[in-house]
């Protein structure tokens, strides 16, 4: 009886997993390739011929020129691809306090001027440390910021803003965003094409 | 519209979609599970017959509790040596791009464990560890045969109740065969497409680097010779700066797994942020889709029970106590989660919710999920054995971290996991009757069955296992140096980790207070050791009052009869629950969550 019950047990066994383990999965990437090849290798962003990212992964930016996204708790470094996690601090433990008043220090030394309460999202870690995204209002936070350090109008920026920003999906599912390595892209490219037009205009 | 209000919306829609769905699927489910001619099973017939006859089975042949629990035994114990096998030799096998090396002993000891007992605990981080054939052929195999595992033992219970004078109580092979084939399969391959065309990557690329926009300065630890981290004199990691322009991003078949394991309540990542990496869930639509899949089994399950007995009404009193327990306990996370942390209120930080922000207790949350979507699937994955997160459940404000908690505690019947969730609440219903049997002075009856002794000798062991396990092992890990080694938090927090963990673990749910580092000998010991004895202990007391149910005679329904079908025995059920969930567990969540609770409430 024992000796059937274990050979019943092995040969379905071996039989799922080349089902579920190994045809369900080659059908379903089969079937993505061809449907959805964009989506199924990563949503992946080339300029120039050259690999720069994924819409889908946050990057980190440090300069006043770019957006910033949302802290990465990642290591060693910031939005660390293969290393995706949060900070995993609790609501008291001091190393989160720590770790919002040098966020808010980073971002009240880069726009002395700005008087705006901070969006809680440009203090606060992300869960996987890779958020491609910030809220409307943390974009809007830092608009003034980007246009004079790309010496662009505060209009300018925010309308790149309002062109890229996503609402909730059917009006009431997640929340409102703005990618923010398309809204540096697109800055760049405004910036691109002002200067290239600057040129022609010499 | 104001964001309490959205919220409240959203869940509405969100559990109506998951309402409507219960009668067409848990009907499916009952016509599968009774094979009854109906299309799917006349296409899949020949596939499913072949299949048989090339495993030695004979469809027709019954088998009785005991016969059925070595089965299952036997059939998981091989799947956890195997997933064990494919880890520890993964380095010499193909389909590993990244050339990861052999998952060490104990690591691979408790994922193996972990996988199979529905549980998908992770100690491990997915992208720097798995290749994938591991994930596909080892982990996510066990995402479906656990799930089925599961569903087979409900499926045995309730023709424990339906069957009257028998002494089987099904074939453990036919079941677990048709519930994959025919429920599991065709779903997860649906969802996975679906989730295709979202954004959810599936190839078998190796990784891709990128080179970023900007160039990233950072603080990189130093190691010595060995690898091993330098400290400076004070205990500190010493660091050099250090600058890359290249950001590596995982690839995979990420989309065929995100499907089962939430189908199937198992919530082991791909990744090792799980559902809050955008490429296991990139969008707010995946994330609903996501939730919806997590509750749809489980949900579906009471109406197959109710057409299974003969009497639906008792299908939908059991759904009516889940669904009554569920959105109490979403709405504490929710108005926690949406109040936010005080103490970064008084930095000067808005946390205020608008259109153009979620605001709340951000720390821990993606931007696309905000509060509502964060808190909602927080409920949802405790509230059944999934224990996918999107958000880290260690940096949720005390109340809304105790509501996971809390859920995980109960016994995860709310619905609760495939299966699982449903053989788990008649265990409750059983313990009901038994309480109402007392009180008004008559022999207890459930579904036309009497409740004599033994059944309430086996599912109080099958109700005990568990906080057994999680406060032994608790009380274990905060008495010893290995164990509070792995605490990340300091005061009552660090004791909710380590909590939360035995908790998780044999609960078989798989969340984490995930600051823990749980990737020890330690922790892979204890815990995977929980995890086995809270799932197969309990499994087996449940086939044995499968048998000795299946074996009485039917009680006529008669005035004296108590109905297990109106808002009484709705009430019941959940008093019974609560009742025994709080008193088990207050003593240890007054020393985490509640202290943590004013400690936060009072701090200046």
């Amino acid at each position: 009886m024992l000796v059937r019950t274990f050979r019943s047990a092995a040969s379905l066994l071996i039989v799922m997993t080349i089902l579920l383990g190994v045809a369900y999965p080659l059908a379903i990437t089969g079937i993505a390739r061809l449907a959805f090849p964009r989506q199924a290798t990563g949503s992946l962003v080339v300029r120039d011929g050259k690999l720069i990212g994924s819409t889908l992964i946050g990057q980190n930016f440090a300069s006043p020129r770019y957006f910033w996204g949302r802290p990465s708790a990642t290591t060693p470094q910031p939005y660390n691809g293969i290393g995706s996690t949060g900070s995993n601090l609790g609501p008291l433990n001091p190393a989160l306090l720590d770790a919002v008043r040098a966020n808010a220090k980073a971002l009240r030394d880069a726009d002395p001027g700005n008087g705006l309460p901070i969006p809680v999202e440009l203090v606060t870690a992300s869960a996987s440390g890779l958020d491609p995204e910030i809220s409307p209002a943390a974009a809007r936070y830092q608009a003034g910021r980007v246009a004079r350090a790309r010496g662009l109008t505060a209009a300018q920026v925010e309308r790149v803003i309002a062109s890229l920003e996503q609402g909730r999906v059917l009006g009431f599912i997640g929340e409102a965003r703005v990618n923010v390595l398309a809204l540096n892209l697109a800055l760049d490219e405004l910036n691109g094409t002002a200067a290239a037009d600057g040129a022609a205009a010499r | 519209m104001i964001p309490d209000a959205m919220f409240q919306f959203m869940l509405l829609v969100f559990l109506g979609i998951v309402v409507l769905c219960v009668k067409p699927l848990g009907g499916y489910i009952a016509d599968v599970m009774e094979g009854r001619p109906i299309f799917a099973l006349r296409v899949g017939g020949r596939l499913e017959a072949a299949l048989y006859r090339l495993c030695g089975v004979d469809a027709r042949e019954e088998m009785n509790w005991k016969d059925y629990a070595v089965a299952l035994l036997v059939f998981n114990v091989l799947g956890a040596l195997t997933v064990y096998a494919l880890q520890r030799l993964q380095a010499y096998l193909p389909l590993n791009p990244q050339q990861f090396a052999a998952v060490s002993a104990d690591s691979a000891f408790n994922t193996a464990i972990s996988f199979v007992t529905n549980t998908d605990w992770q100690g491990y981080s997915g992208e720097s560890t798995m290749g994938y054939l591991v994930q596909m052929a080892g982990l996510a195999v066990q995402n479906f045969l656990s799930a089925a595992t599961g569903l087979v033992v409900a499926i045995a219970l309730i023709r424990g109740f339906a069957r009257h004078t028998a002494r089987t109580i099904g074939n453990f092979w036919v079941d677990l065969t048709r519930s994959t084939l025919y429920v599991l399969l065709p779903l997860a391959a649906v969802l996975a497409l679906v989730l295709a065309s979202q954004g959810v990557i599936q190839n078998f690329d190796g990784y891709r680097d990128a080179t970023t926009v900007e160039a990233t300065t950072y603080q990189n630890p130093k190691t010595d010779a060995d690898g091993n981290p330098l400290k400076d004199a004070a205990g500190n990691a010493v660091t050099e700066q250090a600058t890359t322009s290249t950001q590596t991003l995982p690839m995979g078949p990420i989309a065929s797994q995100e499907a089962i394991k939430e189908l199937g309540t198992n919530g082991g990542g791909f990744l090792n942020a799980n559902s809050a990496h955008p490429f296991e869930n990139p969008t707010p639509a995946t994330n609903l889709l996501e939730m919806i899949a997590i509750l749809l089994i489980p949900f579906a399950l009471t109406y197959t029970f109710g057409k299974l007995v003969g009497d639906t009404r008792q299908g939908w009193a059991l759904l009516a106590a889940m669904l009554i327990m569920f959105v109490s306990l979403v709405m504490i996370a929710y108005y926690s989660e949406q109040h936010g942390n005080p103490l970064v209120a008084k930095q000067g930080i808005d946390q205020v919710a608008s259109a153009a922000q979620a605001g709340g207790n951000m720390e821990g949350k993606e931007t696309r999920f905000g509060i509502a979507a964060s808190a909602l699937f927080a409920a949802v994955t405790t509230a059944t054995s999934c224990g996918a997160v999107n958000s880290m459940h260690d940096s949720m404000t005390p109340l809304g971290g105790f509501v996971p908690l809390f859920l995980i505690e109960l016994g995860e019947l709310a619905p609760g996991g495939v299966g699982t969730g449903l053989y788990t609440a008649l265990m409750f219903a059983i313990l009901g009757v038994f309480i109402a049997g007392l009180m008004i002075g008559r022999t207890p009856e459930y579904i036309g069955k009497k409740i004599e002794a033994l059944e309430m000798k086996l599912a109080s062991i099958f109700i005990l296992t568990t906080p057994f396990v999680v406060l032994i092992g608790t009380a274990i890990a905060v008495s010893t140096v290995a164990g509070k080694a792995g605490v990340a938090n300091p005061g009552a927090h660090g004791f909710s980790e380590i909590l939360y963990a035995y908790s998780s673990a044999a609960n078989n749910n798989g969340s984490a207070f995930n600051g823990l580092s749980a990737n020890t000998v330690f922790y892979n010991l204890s815990t995977g050791l929980a995890m086995f004895v809270a799932r197969f202990w309990p499994i087996v007391a449940a086939l044995a009052i499968a048998g000795s149910l299946a074996a009485k005679k039917r009680v006529p329904v008669t005035d004296g009869t108590m109905p297990t079908h109106g808002p009484l025995f709705v009430a019941l059920l959940i008093g019974s629950i609560l009742l025994f969930g709080v008193l088990t567990y207050v003593p240890a969540l007054a020393l985490g969550p509640v202290v943590e609770h004013f400690l936060l409430a009072t701090a200046h």
